[in-house]
């Protein structure tokens, strides 16, 4: 799915992460965690090819980054499901449409009973018609995901997805995003919690990425 | 693609739609005065050269008696001369329509000392009008050669400049409204950064945004034309008709199949409004990974 050699990226000439290899295969799931300002934000978008590796080689979908067109991107992304960290919700269509949105833009159609099923599936039902200024950080955060999943993507990538949700909504969250994993997808949580890394690891297979200074390690079992 | 869905993507935006519309009106509104100007001044222009192509009158005046020699000198002068097609003497009925209208119908022709018009049909070569002249001076004393060339070319000349403004004009008001709604668009664009950037997030490609936005200034501009189109059309429907005096003012319009022409305005206009909406998002778009 991803594949990096050596890969640095960074902001304007200095290097936030370097020498980063890498490989998340499918079905893979990993956690990122990292101190506030590591880059953990900075590698997810790397990772949907917002950002460009200023050094090494890296490949998404067995394609070099450095030779996709805009539209291969676009593409691409449509594969790849991302809840961000601030949601980018379009403030004017309702939390439906909004959740549709990935279908609407890749001329599909929409489902009205399965959109509905996703929204019950994120508690979401009964805010379908609400607008996104009018939700809660906790429910602005599950409709992320519910739009993050609905083109049922081959890699799902959350930023804190947890960070507004009480423990109970942060736990349900974590056994769907565990669900998608048994389905197949890859999935990159990046996260300061360790309780719910802890939770995880009890669930499915989970392995730690860690950034510090400027590097990117694979954590130990000692969590 | 789904049209309806990529118009929705984009929230509304009341007061540029308004301003794009109401611009696009009054820029074809000007645009039906600059073609029916541009019309006009053809439609003149091309009637005054056809008339003087090549038509001229030599106008014998001579003592009664010597009329008839003086005719026959300058007909065979006329005959003898290269660059013309055909010449004939007009005959009394014909002087006598033309000098009517001044005179009245009871006119004496026989009584009064008039003179004789030759008029005369220049081939595409055209003729030497000094030379002619001079030839009749020498030939046919009393015989002037009246060039109507001399008087109407700067007519036509000016009703040359004129349409050549006309069709000027017309290219400046569609440059003016690609300007317009190239800044319209940018500034839509603009307020929409957040927007474009989510969407290209979720995995919209640039047609689909470019689209959302092409499709409502190529709109916009369409249906103000339109409005523009039709009033100014009303307006030059119920200008005064051009009568007999003919003057170039009067004949400010269109006719016939000229009526067809202004229907291109709101076309081109949505042509112009699908380029600049075009241009300016993909040069927004670019910005944006
Ligand atoms: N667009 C940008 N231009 C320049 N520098 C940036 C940009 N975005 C982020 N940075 C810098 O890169 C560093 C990493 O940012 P990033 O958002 O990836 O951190 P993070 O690990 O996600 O932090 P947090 O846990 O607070 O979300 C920060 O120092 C930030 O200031
Ligand atoms: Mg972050």
């Amino acid at each position: 799915m991803i594949e990096l050699q050596n890969v640095a990226i960074g902001y304007s000439g200095h290097d936030l992460i370097s020498e980063m290899s890498l490989r998340l295969v499918p079905g893979s799931f990993h956690f990122l965690t990292g101190p506030s300002g590591a880059g953990k934000t900075s590698f997810l978008k790397m990772c949907y090819a917002e950002m460009l590796p200023t050094a090494g080689q890296m490949a998404l979908f067995g394609r070099d980054v450095h030779s996709i067109n805009r539209d291969e991107r676009a593409m691409m992304r449509q594969r790849i499901g991302v809840v961000h960290q601030d949601c980018q919700f379009l403030d004017h269509l309702s939390v439906a449409e909004n959740v549709a949105l990935p279908l609407t833009v890749s001329g599909r159609s929409v489902h009205g009973q399965e959109l509905r099923e996703l929204l019950s599936w994120v508690g979401l039902r009964s805010q379908a018609d609400a607008l996104p200024p009018e939700l809660s950080g906790g429910e602005r955060q599950r409709a992320a995901l519910a739009r993050a999943v609905m083109m049922s993507p081959d890699i799902l990538l959350a930023d804190e997805p947890t960070g507004n949700l009480d423990w109970e909504m942060s736990l349900r969250l974590l056994t769907l995003l565990v669900e998608l994993n048994r389905m197949g997808k890859t999935v990159v949580i990046a996260t300061h919690d360790m309780n719910l890394i802890r939770q995880a690891k009890a669930q499915v297979s989970a392995r730690v990425l860690r950034i510090s200074g400027h590097r990117l390690q694979l954590a130990g079992a000692d969590l | 693609m789904d049209h309806a869905a990529s118009a929705r993507v984009v929230p509304p935006t009341g007061f540029t739609a308004r301003l794009t519309l109401v611009t696009a009106a009054a820029m074809a509104f000007l645009a039906v005065f600059a073609l029916a100007l541009s019309l006009a001044t053809d439609r003149l222009a091309t009637r005054w050269s056809d008339a003087l192509a090549r038509s001229a009158t030599v106008r014998i005046t001579a003592p009664a008696e010597e009329m008839d020699t003086r005719l026959d000198s300058v007909m065979k002068v006329l005959g003898e001369t290269p660059g013309i097609r055909t010449f004939r003497a007009l005959d009394d009925s014909e002087m006598d329509a033309l000098l009517q209208p001044w005179f009245g119908a009871d006119l004496p022709l026989d009584a009064l000392p008039l003179p004789r018009l030759v008029e005369l049909n220049e081939s595409a070569q055209g003729i030497d009008a000094k030379g002619l002249q001079l030839r009749l001076d020498a030939e046919a004393p009393g015989a002037v050669l009246d060039d109507h060339t001399r008087w109407r070319r700067p007519l036509v000349a000016a009703a040359e400049r004129m349409r050549f403004l006309g069709i000027l004009s017309l290219l400046l008001i569609g440059g003016a409204m690609a300007g317009m709604i190239t800044l319209a668009a940018q500034a839509a664009l603009a307020a929409n950064v957040q927007v474009i950037r989510t969407l290209r997030l979720i995995g919209a490609q640039d047609r689909f945004i470019a689209l959302a936005f092409v499709r409502r200034f190529t709109g916009r501009g369409l249906a103000g034309a339109a409005a523009g189109t039709a009033l100014g059309m009303i307006a030059v429907a119920f200008l005064p008709a051009a009568n007999d005096a003919g003057g170039f003012l009067t004949g400010l319009g269109f006719s016939g199949a000229g009526w067809l022409w202004p229907l291109f305005i709101p076309v081109l206009a949505g042509i112009v409004a699908y380029g600049a909406t075009q241009m300016a998002a993909m040069r927004m778009l670019k910005g944006i990974r």
